[in-house]
């Protein structure tokens, strides 16, 4: 999303049987952010969880069925990004953030 | 207690990291974190490996948790200032911890190691040699933590305040996002309590909201400050961060922490459970 480049492949690795899962990339140009702060917001944009992004750039929560904004922080020389995401029960969701 | 005795901000850190009275501690959840980089001088506490008794759910005894702050090269008479990851969930678990056995010259560094890293602060890698010293620690203080049969007590008594994020409160979630949903316990929340989630008292850079804006906060949800007040989430790290804002910011007396939290509420059998899906 947002020209992020789509080539780039999101591990699924890990992933228990039956999670609902919305996972994603953040990216910097061409390059992925690494150490980005990561936040799940609710369809009513309460807080749900925080992760920081792996070294490939690549992020992960484990969710429940719905509407949901992944919202990255700005900072770390970077500005920030959100993007909404819809997933469906015991399914995996995936989306990719410029910032 | 006043808000500068309790926090200081990342400028205050940078001023004080040759200070050798003044130990800076990264308690993270994510060990990798620290191996990873930390701040000059700090050392590390392993939340798990370092304050949990291997065996049962507990603290480390006093004798462990002497030996633990011996081994780190932390004295009585040392400031400590914790910071960690999670928007200092763990930073404040630990302070509470360090409270109940005894340390009262504890500090938070406001925002953690995520505001640090977002202000693209110095982190390295060398571990500091710090000499070890003899530390006594005092009896724990349970004046400050809640256990279970109190909880159970205080439904419809105290101020009950669920901490996790709505849809955990709810019963939608059983454990926070950024982690798999599979759990044992029942989920739901203790009957009576009221969800205000702790992300309400931090600003989005970890940093804890104004004295006003918080008071305003908690008093816009209907908390009577009047009243005992016991705060829970999951493991009691969410709520450590609460208990925080109680028992140090706002500088009430009688606030606990009860660390048993979800896992064992959710856990036992017979107790009010309210669930809204």
């Amino acid at each position: 999303m947002c020209g992020a480049p789509d080539q780039a492949t999101i591990s699924r690795e890990g992933i228990p049987t039956g999670e609902t899962v919305v996972q994603g990339l953040v990216y910097n140009g061409d390059s992925p952010v690494s150490g980005g702060y990561v936040r799940l917001l609710d369809s009513g944009g309460e807080f749900t969880a925080e992760v920081v992004t792996s070294a490939t750039g690549q992020f992960r929560f484990f969710a429940r069925p719905g509407s949901w904004t992944v919202r990255v922080i700005p900072g770390g020389g970077h500005s920030g990004g959100e993007a909404k995401v819809e997933v469906a029960q015991g399914e995996i969701s995936e989306v990719r953030i410029s910032v | 207690m006043a808000r500068n005795d309790v926090l200081v901000d990342a400028d205050w850190v940078e001023a004080h990291l040759d200070d050798p009275k003044i130990v800076l501690v990264e308690v993270d959840e994510d060990t990798a974190a620290y191996d990873k980089n930390h701040i000059r001088n700090a050392v590390r506490i392993d939340w798990k490996r370092d304050l949990q008794d291997p065996v049962i759910r507990d603290f480390v005894s006093k004798e462990k948790f002497e030996a633990l702050l011996s081994e780190r090269g932390i004295s009585n008479d040392d400031t400590v200032v914790l910071y960690g990851g999670n928007n200092n969930w763990f930073a404040s678990y630990a302070y509470w911890y360090f409270k109940i056995y005894g340390h009262d010259n504890v500090k938070l560094m406001d925002g953690g190691r995520k505001k640090w890293e977002l202000d693209s602060r110095e982190l390295v890698a060398d571990v500091p040699d710090r000499p070890k010293t003899t530390y006594k620690a005092k009896d724990a203080n349970n004046d400050i933590r809640a256990f279970r049969d109190e909880v159970v007590a205080s439904i419809g008594v105290k101020n009950l305040i669920d901490v996790r994020s709505p849809d955990e409160f709810s019963g939608k979630l059983l454990a926070p996002a950024h982690l798999p949903q599979e759990q044992s316990q029942r989920a739901g929340h203790v009957a009576s309590a009221v969800n205000i989630p702790w992300s309400k008292a931090a600003n989005e850079d970890g940093t804890f909201r104004s004295d006003d804006e918080l008071k305003a906060l908690y008093t816009e949800e209907g908390v009577d400050f009047g009243k005992d007040t016991i705060a829970y989430c999951r493991i009691g790290e969410r709520s450590a961060h609460t208990w925080f804002v109680f028992h140090e910011l706002f500088d009430l007396a009688n606030v606990k922490n009860y660390d048993g939290s979800w896992t064992e509420y959710g856990s036992l059998v017979g107790v009010p459970i309210e669930k809204d899906v």
